[in-house]
């Protein structure tokens, strides 16, 4: 039976390849893509040249992701903490492992000994500059490469070295079930939250201009620029509580008791 | 020989894209293991990532970020403003429609950043739109993963034919 797979698969190739022609050349600034079509301008020549006096924000890919496709970027973090209470649906079981211990019996020689104190040491010198530097990227994201979804991506990163370099216990401990769910709750919670202020304010969901009302010493271009920073970080949160959520149940087979 | 100078060579990105997409789309079809058509799932997604980001690069540009006014971006700037005139038909409409907007705003203070020419800075729609399409790759792949792991828990297998004949002689079955 596999061969009809592989016939299938080579005919939606040569389809797709005898379309290829019709595609504008490798790096080319005038394809309809980039310059748009019979001299109506592309959208993305209108996000590269006004974004900045639009939200005083440099990088265009956060000003567009956070402000102008602010609804999309929204249900993204609900589509995340979706599949984190997918998981949590599927996996988590509540009752102890039928053989407790006995798969997973601790070396305690002296060679495991010795690896986990190099692989421990390195851990705790590694886990707070990578935490401080998820940090950054978070907050940085308006001027640098980075923003809530890859600051959240590293912040998570982190927790899973803690998990894996030392234990799972040890990770949960410092990042319980309790709060990395509520974790993932706030951080959408703060997203609508800035759309529902707006709307409270008389405006569309997510209409950020209209936020300088609240905050102190701020025009309406910079309260676009602060939004997006709020809205951000609540990305941030989702993420690195739903990163954490899956590796954690996936990692112990939902028991939450030994991981790898 | 012919052939490949006229349509391999000039459009090898995309032929890339394609070839990733039907090794993907082949192991999600024809394998046996479900991790393995996970696999082909990701290489399938990736071929889509790269087709986006790469219909958003432009020659000699650089990263959708604006950058301070310094002496290199001021002299591409100077170059960039001459370029219009001497870039022939092709670029007209576009450019007549953004200088019209920069005349607009002239009169504001003079900021910190250059303003924007479209030419310099890559596309960043696509990237927008493949960032998000990344998180929701690794949210599906989260998903299946965890999904193929309560199968193993309750077939004992990840094999495809395994898992169908044991539903078939009756159902899950907690004996495992």
């Amino acid at each position: 039976m596999k061969w009809i797979g592989t016939i299938a698969t080579v005919i939606t190739g040569i389809l797709l390849l005898s379309a290829i022609p019709d595609f504008a050349h490798f790096g080319d600034p005038h394809s309809p893509a980039n310059a748009g079509v019979d001299g109506h301008a592309s959208i993305s020549q209108y996000f590269i040249t006004d974004t900045y006096t639009d939200t005083k924000v440099p990088n265009m890919v956060t000003a567009v992701l956070a402000d102008y496709r602010g609804y999309d970027t929204m249900f993204e973090t609900v589509v995340i903490f979706a599949a984190g209470i997918a998981i949590f649906a599927i996996l988590r079981s509540f009752s102890p492992a039928p053989t407790p211990s006995q798969s997973r019996v601790v070396d305690s020689s002296v060679d495991g000994d010795h690896q986990r104190i190099i692989i421990g040491t390195t851990c705790r010198l590694v886990i707070p500059v990578i935490q401080l530097f998820a940090l950054y990227v978070v907050a940085h994201g308006h001027y640098s490469p980075g923003g809530g979804f890859q600051g959240g991506v590293i912040l998570g990163a982190s927790f899973i070295l803690m998990a894996l370099g030392k234990d799972l216990g040890a990770a949960l401990g410092r990042f319980s079930e309790k709060s990395y769910l509520a974790l993932g709750c706030v951080g959408i919670l703060i997203y609508a939250g800035f759309g529902v202020m707006a709307q409270f304010l008389e405006r569309n969901f997510l209409d950020y201009e209209i936020l300088h009302h609240l905050m102190p010493a701020t025009g309406p271009v910079m309260a676009r620029s602060h939004s997006m920073l709020g809205v951000e970080v609540g990305v941030a949160f989702t993420v690195t509580a739903i990163m954490f959520a899956i590796y954690v149940n996936l990692s112990s087979k939902g028991r939450l008791d030994e991981g790898l | 020989m012919e052939f490949l100078n006229e349509h391999v060579v000039p459009y090898f990105n995309y032929w890339v894209y394609v070839i990733l997409l039907m090794i993907g789309m082949r192991a999600m079809i024809t394998k046996n293991n479900l991790i393995k058509k996970l696999i082909g799932m990701s290489i399938f997604q990736t071929a889509i990532i790269l087709l986006y980001v790469s219909i958003g690069t432009k020659s000699d540009s650089t990263i959708p970020i604006l950058e301070e006014k310094d002496e290199s971006a001021k002299a591409a700037l100077t170059q960039t403003a001459e370029s219009p005139q001497t870039s022939g038909d092709k670029s007209k409409g576009t450019d007549s429609g953004s200088g019209a907007e920069g005349e607009n705003k002239k009169k504001e203070k003079p900021s910190k950043y250059a303003k924007a020419q479209p030419d310099r800075f890559a596309n960043p729609l696509p990237h927008v739109l493949m960032l998000t399409a990344i998180v929701v790759g690794v949210s599906t792949l989260g998903v299946a993963l965890a999904i193929s792991q309560a199968i193993f828990r309750e077939f004992g297998s990840l094999e495809e034919d395994e898992i169908l004949t044991k539903i078939k002689q009756g159902g899950a079955g907690g004996d495992v």
